[in-house]
């Protein structure tokens, strides 16, 4: 599967013989060791490995949670308690597992970025991409599902908030099926919980297809240029091994930071409140990574032709996730990176910060005045609220993919893109920047 | 300018999410107070621990349970860690419902393995709704259930009582005026006045400020029970990953040293 001749030669007579029957070696050897991959893969190109390094964390901890946990409306939240308290390092394990989600997707959010920025999506890496984002739609999944399981107040009235905008698309008697009953109650919890173990599993399987993907075609890399022999790679081990490890510790210093010393950054104060269905909290607030999609469901307080606000909310944030899948087709650019792209750097950059303001957004109260301008007959005052805002920042996510995507390719200038990996390396090494002059010398490199 | 704009994008990824005021219908922002605790090498302090120990035991006990805390935990490490002798003892002070070996409710007296809890008949919830208004809740969980946590509860049992009520505020029958407590008016009566809990401490002041942090200490231990292990083992990771970060970083320019890249 990996892309490039296999280079493995069988030492003995043994796994010659093994080799013929299952070559097992021979596909580690491939995918693992002697991986062609480009040698200009900046910081940002290690979060694929983070990703699969979180996902181990949460698979351990999760698993020797689940031996403590009782999935029970009337016992879930004590036997968390029970964790924290009576079960050795306990504590440690809940608080890796809880801010594990927050720090898997910050992890998915610098990786998917990466790959809006360098066009990671485009020929021939769609099917990648789409993998990708089938991945990210269960990580959200399976973090909601998660959340529910301690049966605190905001577990039981985010589950109400979730399951009934499915109703609000799917209709009530789906929601009763979902519910296995007639509100979110013990049979609710309990599917949850088997769902919630499940689901890792998936991405696991959806994780491997996503690599396999990624060794048949290869890599992307900043300059957006395919390498052209092996003057522009390296292979994946001791290199790319060796940064990996380097990565992966600074990455877990800033984790264990959060653990130790505020583990519940993340976390709301709800959270530890025992659910009460006949007390509904003041405010119910999504977990901080998918406070984008809630704001954007929040955003549509308006009907729209034959459809409700309800229902166009809920088909909004659908649809912010659903356009992820035809990315790689609505981009029309010739040019992968954004590094020649100077107009789309500025669409791209504007788009993070546009992301980040909706992730803040939802996380606030509904109807918070921003800027008062006035004063509404009731008294309350009135102007330029949270769901103006939320409206401005979700007509500009679509806007990036549906407009501005499709049109630059068409108007934009790119720049000169360098001849090779080499020589965008080499331009870089001499104070060129990355778009070194078209005619520097392409001096091969052969040392590696 | 680049840099300039990623940076600036960047933070307001990072920091708007986490810095948003949570503005709803709040009480007073509480006055603020340092703990010993607070900090990344913050322990407690045992001896407030036990004069908190004390306020909840003689005052706050008579209405609150502390449904997640055992006797036993009061001699664990980190905690006021009262001997074990001295556990036992206090453990059997307590009155626990049990039923006699004819099936009757009697009582028997309390062990290392039992929980502040009260099994409240719900003859006994109706009673306390109908004296409070309200049932006090279980304190277990409150300093972390709250915003501000220990902080809230500080102001909310003192300050919060010291204001007479604003002009047009009407409080209802059974209920009382508290500026910190969302919505100003709160079920529970003033529960703490000066001089009313003996400390064996002459030197500590016995007010209800000295009473009200005390108290909210021992309530962060009750909710988080192993935060002195876990400042503790942080410093250890956080030192030990540093020093593997830094070899990592060495072997990977080691390793990188014949390659432009
Ligand atoms: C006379 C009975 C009584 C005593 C004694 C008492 N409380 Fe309360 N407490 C209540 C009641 C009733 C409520 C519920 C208030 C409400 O919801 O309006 C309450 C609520 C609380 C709350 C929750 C406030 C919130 O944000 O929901 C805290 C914290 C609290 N008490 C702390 C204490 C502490 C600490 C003590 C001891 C110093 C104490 N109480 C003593 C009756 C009492
Ligand atoms: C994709 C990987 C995973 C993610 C993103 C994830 C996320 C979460 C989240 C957000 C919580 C709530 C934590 C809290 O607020 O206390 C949670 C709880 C839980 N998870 Fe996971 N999880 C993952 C994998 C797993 C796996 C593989 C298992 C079991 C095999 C598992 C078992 C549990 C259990 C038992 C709880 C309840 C205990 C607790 O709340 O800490 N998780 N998970």
């Amino acid at each position: 599967m990996a892309s490039g001749p296999s280079t493995y030669t069988p030492s003995n007579g043994l796994m010659r013989w093994l080799d013929a029957r299952l070559p097992i070696v021979r596909f580690a050897n491939d995918n693992l060791l002697t991986f062609p991959t480009p040698k200009n893969l900046n910081y940002s190109y290690t979060f694929g490995a983070i990703l699969l390094y979180c996902l181990v964390i949460q698979i351990v901890t999760g698993i020797v949670l689940a031996m403590h946990f009782v999935p029970n409306a009337a016992l879930a939240f004590n036997s968390v308690e029970y964790i924290m308290r009576d079960v050795n390092y306990g504590w440690l394990l809940r608080y890796i597992h809880m801010n594990g989600a927050s720090f898997f997707f910050i992890a998915v959010y610098v990786h998917i970025l990466r790959g809006l920025y360098y066009g990671s999506y485009k020929d021939p890496r769609e099917v990648l991409w789409i993998l990708g984002v089938i991945i990210f739609l269960l990580m959200m999944a399976t973090g909601f599902l998660g959340y529910t399981l301690p049966w605190s107040q905001m577990s039981l009235w985010g589950a109400n908030v979730i399951t009934n905008l499915l109703g609000a698309l799917l209709g009530t008697d789906f929601t009763q099926w979902l519910w296995g009953g007639f509100s979110v109650d013990n049979p609710t919890l309990q599917r949850f919980f088997s769902l919630h173990y499940l689901l890792p599993f998936v991405i696991l399987g959806v994780s491997v297809l996503h690599i396999w993907a990624l060794h048949h075609v290869g890599n992307s890399n900043p300059t957006g240029i395919d390498p052209k022999g092996p003057q522009d790679t390296v292979p994946l081990m001791p290199y790319y091994t060796a940064k990996y490890f380097f990565v992966i510790t600074v990455f877990t210093i800033f984790f264990a930071f959060v653990v130790f010393y505020a583990p519940n950054l993340f976390g709301h104060v709800d959270h530890y409140v025992e659910g009460n269905p006949l007390k509904t909290p003041a405010h119910i607030a999504p977990e901080w990574y998918l406070g984008a999609f809630y704001a954007m469901l929040r955003a549509m307080d308006f009907n729209f032709l034959f459809i409700d606000s309800k229902l166009l909310g809920v088909l909004t944030m659908l649809g912010a996730i659903g356009i992820l899948f035809i990315v790689p087709w609505l981009d029309t650019s010739k040019v992968r990176s954004a590094n020649y792209r100077p107009v789309y750097w500025w669409c791209f950059w504007i788009f993070v910060a546009d992301y980040a303001m909706l992730s803040w957004a939802g996380l606030q109260p509904a109807g918070v005045i921003l800027l008062q301008t006035g004063v509404g007959a009731d008294g309350a005052p009135t102007g330029f609220s949270i769901t103006h805002l939320s409206q401005i920042g979700t007509a500009y996510y679509f806007a990036f993919f549906i407009i501005i995507m499709p049109l630059l390719g068409l108007f934009e200038t790119p720049r000169a893109l360098p001849e090779s990996i080499a020589q965008a390396v080499l331009g870089k090494k001499r104070g060129g920047g990355a778009a070194a002059p078209a005619g520097a010398a392409a001096a091969p490199e052969s040392r590696v | 300018m680049r840099k300039i704009i990623i940076a600036a994008a960047l933070t307001l990824g990072t920091v708007l999410p986490f810095g948003a005021a949570q503005a709803s219908t709040a009480g007073a922002e509480p006055p603020h107070v340092d703990f010993s605790f607070d900090g990344l090498f913050g322990t407690f302090d045992r001896n407030q621990l036990k004069r908190g120990f004390q306020v909840y035991k003689e005052v706050c006990s008579s209405c609150h349970s502390l449904k997640l805390l055992a006797y036993r935990n009061l001699k664990d490490p980190g905690g006021p860690e009262f001997t074990e002798d001295e556990a036992k003892a206090l453990a059997a002070e307590a009155q626990i419902p049990t039923l006699d070996d004819a099936g009757e409710p009697t009582t028997r007296k309390g062990t290392l393995a039992d929980h502040f809890a009260y099994q409240t008949t719900p003859q006994e919830h109706a009673t306390l709704k109908g004296a409070y208004g309200s049932i006090p809740p279980d304190l277990s969980l409150m300093a972390k259930g709250r915003e501000h946590g220990p902080v809230y509860i500080h102001a909310l049992i003192s300050v919060g009582y010291e204001h007479e009520a604003p002009e047009g505020v009407t409080i209802p029958a059974g209920g009382n005026y508290n500026s910190i407590f969302p919505g100003g008016v709160i079920a529970m009566p003033k529960p703490l006045s000066d001089g009313q809990v003996a400390y064996a401490e002459k030197e500590i002041p016995q007010t209800v400020d000295q009473y009200a942090k005390d108290v909210s200490a021992f309530l962060m231990w009750v909710a988080e029970p192993k935060l002195e292990a876990r400042h503790r083992l942080g410093f250890g990771v956080i030192l030990f990953l540093g020093i593997m970060g830094v070899l990592f970083f060495l072997s990977y320019r080691r390793v990188w040293r014949n390659v432009d890249h």
